[in-house]
């Protein structure tokens, strides 16, 4: 049992870790055809992961309604979005579930007309949260608070005509702040990501860091 | 092509025309008679050194044609290169570049930061285009075949004359096993695994070596601390990644140290999924951490969820969990994209204490601005060994610090280097 527990997914792990990493530096067609094997797996994979999605999903809004837990009521609309979605998509228009999905039907009507506009809704929400977080982080308490101020003000003032008509060299400046000081920063964190990135594969690859198997190291 | 060919045989017949025509002028009674455009026109004068060679470290699709550029070549000729399986023919056109086309020191992935002959224009062909049997059929594009012998004709195109290489040049595209312009990439990858793997092997020996503190680390006991003061759940926000990128295996690693915390102080932990692998692996993770604890009955599996996949429905479902429930702690760890603050500003507003950790350069404001605690970039690769507190995966934590010493010295040299005019460092890790 421990073998299929731990040993097989560590062979796993270090071998296709390294057949991995062989693959971006071998440019024959035989690594690029094993590439392709290897996409199509994960796309296979990620399928019929799906339905662990899915069932997931309703079994813990079906616990949720059998045990009337507090907010019920939102389980009802899983399964409701849920079912009439997937009648909908069934339907398809009255050409049945075998075919591709028909542009019109009421699958489509769903789609843009709930979907898309309560995915928008969410978005927009995003705009009122900003201005409330600048808010708290644009009182001018401390320095970093104040240096942070300031230069937002300028890259949001540099970024609109009013910015320039104040004075002609807001654009550039902002600019500046943008292709320098802001770049810098974010190219320092990319290569703090990356070599994070190089350690934790190590780590993954040679056995060392096992905790995403679950249970001891 | 044979249009192209017969193109240039009608081109070479009026330049032969145009010279008698002009010679005609020149020792003519002194009639002045107007010279047609058409016998006027002259073919474009051809270039020199023109060679065609394999592209290196390819799987053996492409080949490269290289050439002199004659410097009276008017600027609107064009270059094109006819592709044939025999030297007699038929051939098929390849390719083409302007006159004003890519220079070979300009590709230093094909030609290196030295080439030969800098001032070559060049022209990749990978395929070419057979044209239909019938008028109305379309042209078909044939990619070249490995350890096939190509035969390349090469003409000159102007506006109304074009002049052909006399002799089809002959090439054969072969499958390479190394990324010859990747050799940096790799140098450095070996060179850094290299010190990881040491600083680890030397952490075994030497199990209480230093490691930085990482307040946001620090604090996560503080956290699920408060939490069980406080009797409310734990909230774990993975990140919009799927299992297949390092920042949602680092999460889940933290995931692991985290369950394994909750379940000793006996606390609720929900987990929050917008992937389903990614829900698969922290059941597990969280299980077998309750477990490991000897806490198997804190495992509950309704707690690991799978929420949405879409980004704001994964949003909105769980900042409505977080209304409704107020958990003391939130975590939100992994890659992040517009929805960083949404969750981040609903957990500061339930007043929860929040620890955010991703490697989402654009979302790391955001998580500064509203969280408690913030991971920032390779911290969270690190969190899992900080907080394992295993000497082995310390070790890990070490070598990734000399590899930033070492990168900070590349910047520094390098930069005084191009100040100074001097190259040479910034081919060495540029990329290709």
């Amino acid at each position: 049992m421990i073998f299929f527990k731990r040993t097989l997914p560590l062979v796993i792990a270090f071998v296709m870790g390294i057949v991995a990493i062989s693959i971006y530096y071998i440019p024959h067609q035989a690594a690029v055809d094993l590439n392709d094997l290897l996409s199509k797996w994960d796309r296979i994979i990620a399928a019929f992961a799906a339905f662990l999605g899915v069932y997931s999903l309703l079994y813990l809004h079906a616990g949720r309604l059998k045990r009337r837990q507090a907010g019920w009521g939102y389980s009802v609309f899983v399964y409701l979005g849920f079912v009439v979605m997937l009648t909908a998509a069934i339907y398809n228009n009255g050409a049945g579930p075998l075919v591709a999905l028909r542009k019109g039907g009421a699958y489509d009507w769903l789609y843009t007309n709930v979907f898309v506009a309560a995915d928008a809704s969410m978005f927009a929400i995003l705009s009122f949260f900003i201005a409330s977080a600048a808010y708290r982080t644009f009182r001018a308490r401390t320095t970093e608070a104040t240096i942070l101020l300031v230069a937002a003000v300028i890259v949001m003032l540099g970024r609109v005509p009013i910015g320039a008509l104040l004075w002609e060299s807001m654009p550039e400046l902002q600019q500046w702040l943008m292709n320098v000081p802001n770049m810098a920063a974010k190219r320092g964190i990319l290569l703090g990501v990356y070599l994070g990135a190089v350690a934790t594969a190590l780590r993954i690859i040679f056995g060392i860091e096992r905790s995403y198997l679950g249970g001891d190291e | 092509m044979q249009r192209l060919t017969q193109f240039a045989c009608i081109a070479a017949l009026f330049w032969t025309g145009t010279a008698l025509a002009s010679d005609a002028v020149e020792t003519g009674t002194g009639s002045k008679t107007p010279v047609p455009d058409s016998v006027r026109a002259l073919p474009p004068p051809l270039p020199t050194q023109i060679r065609a060679a394999d592209v290196p470290s390819d799987n053996g699709k492409a080949v490269v044609v290289t050439w002199l550029p004659d410097a009276s070549t008017p600027s609107l000729v064009r270059y094109q290169v006819g592709v044939a399986t025999n030297p007699s023919g038929p051939y098929y056109f390849g390719g083409e570049a302007p006159a004003a086309g890519p220079l070979v020191k300009d590709d230093p992935k094909i030609f290196g930061w030295s080439p030969a002959n800098p001032d070559h224009q060049f022209l990749v062909v990978s395929s070419y285009m057979v044209p239909p049997a019938t008028p109305e059929g379309n042209p078909e594009r044939v990619e070249l075949r490995p350890d096939q012998t190509y035969y390349l004709r090469f003409a000159v195109v102007g506006d109304s004359a074009s002049a052909e290489l006399a002799a089809p040049m002959s090439v054969t595209p072969r499958q390479n096993w190394i990324k010859l312009h990747k050799l940096n990439n790799l140098i450095f990858g070996l060179f850094f695994g290299v010190v990881i793997l040491s600083f680890i092997e030397f952490a075994r020996r030497n199990p209480n070596m230093f490691i930085r503190k990482i307040a946001g680390l620090d604090a996560v006991e503080e956290a699920l601390g408060r939490a069980t003061e406080m009797g409310k759940p734990v909230y774990f926000v993975h990140g919009l990644n799927s299992m297949g990128e390092v920042s949602a295996i680092a999460s889940v690693n933290i995931l692991g140290r985290v369950a394994r915390r909750v379940a000793q102080f006996d606390t609720t932990l929900k987990v929050m999924n917008n992937d389903p692998i990614v829900l698969a692996v922290s059941q597990e993770v969280v299980r077998e951490a309750c477990i490991d604890v000897g806490r198997p009955d804190a495992y509950v599996p309704d707690n690991v969820m799978f929420v949405a996949d879409r980004q704001f429905s994964y949003a909105a479902a769980v900042d409505g969990m977080m209304m409704r429930e107020r958990p003391a702690t939130v975590m939100l760890m992994g890659y992040f994209y517009a929805e960083a603050l949404l969750f981040a500003e609903t957990g500061n507003v339930v007043g929860a204490i929040q620890i955010a950790a991703t490697d989402s350069y654009t979302q790391i404001p955001f998580f500064i601005t509203t969280c408690d605690y913030t991971l920032i970039g390779e911290e969270l690769y690190a969190a899992s060994a900080y907080l394992a507190r295993e000497p082995k995966l310390l070790g890990s934590l070490r070598g990734q610090d000399v590899g930033k010493a070492v990168l900070i010295a590349i910047l520094t040299i390098g930069t005084a280097l191009e100040l100074a005019g001097i190259h040479w460092l910034t081919h060495l890790v540029a990329p290709l």
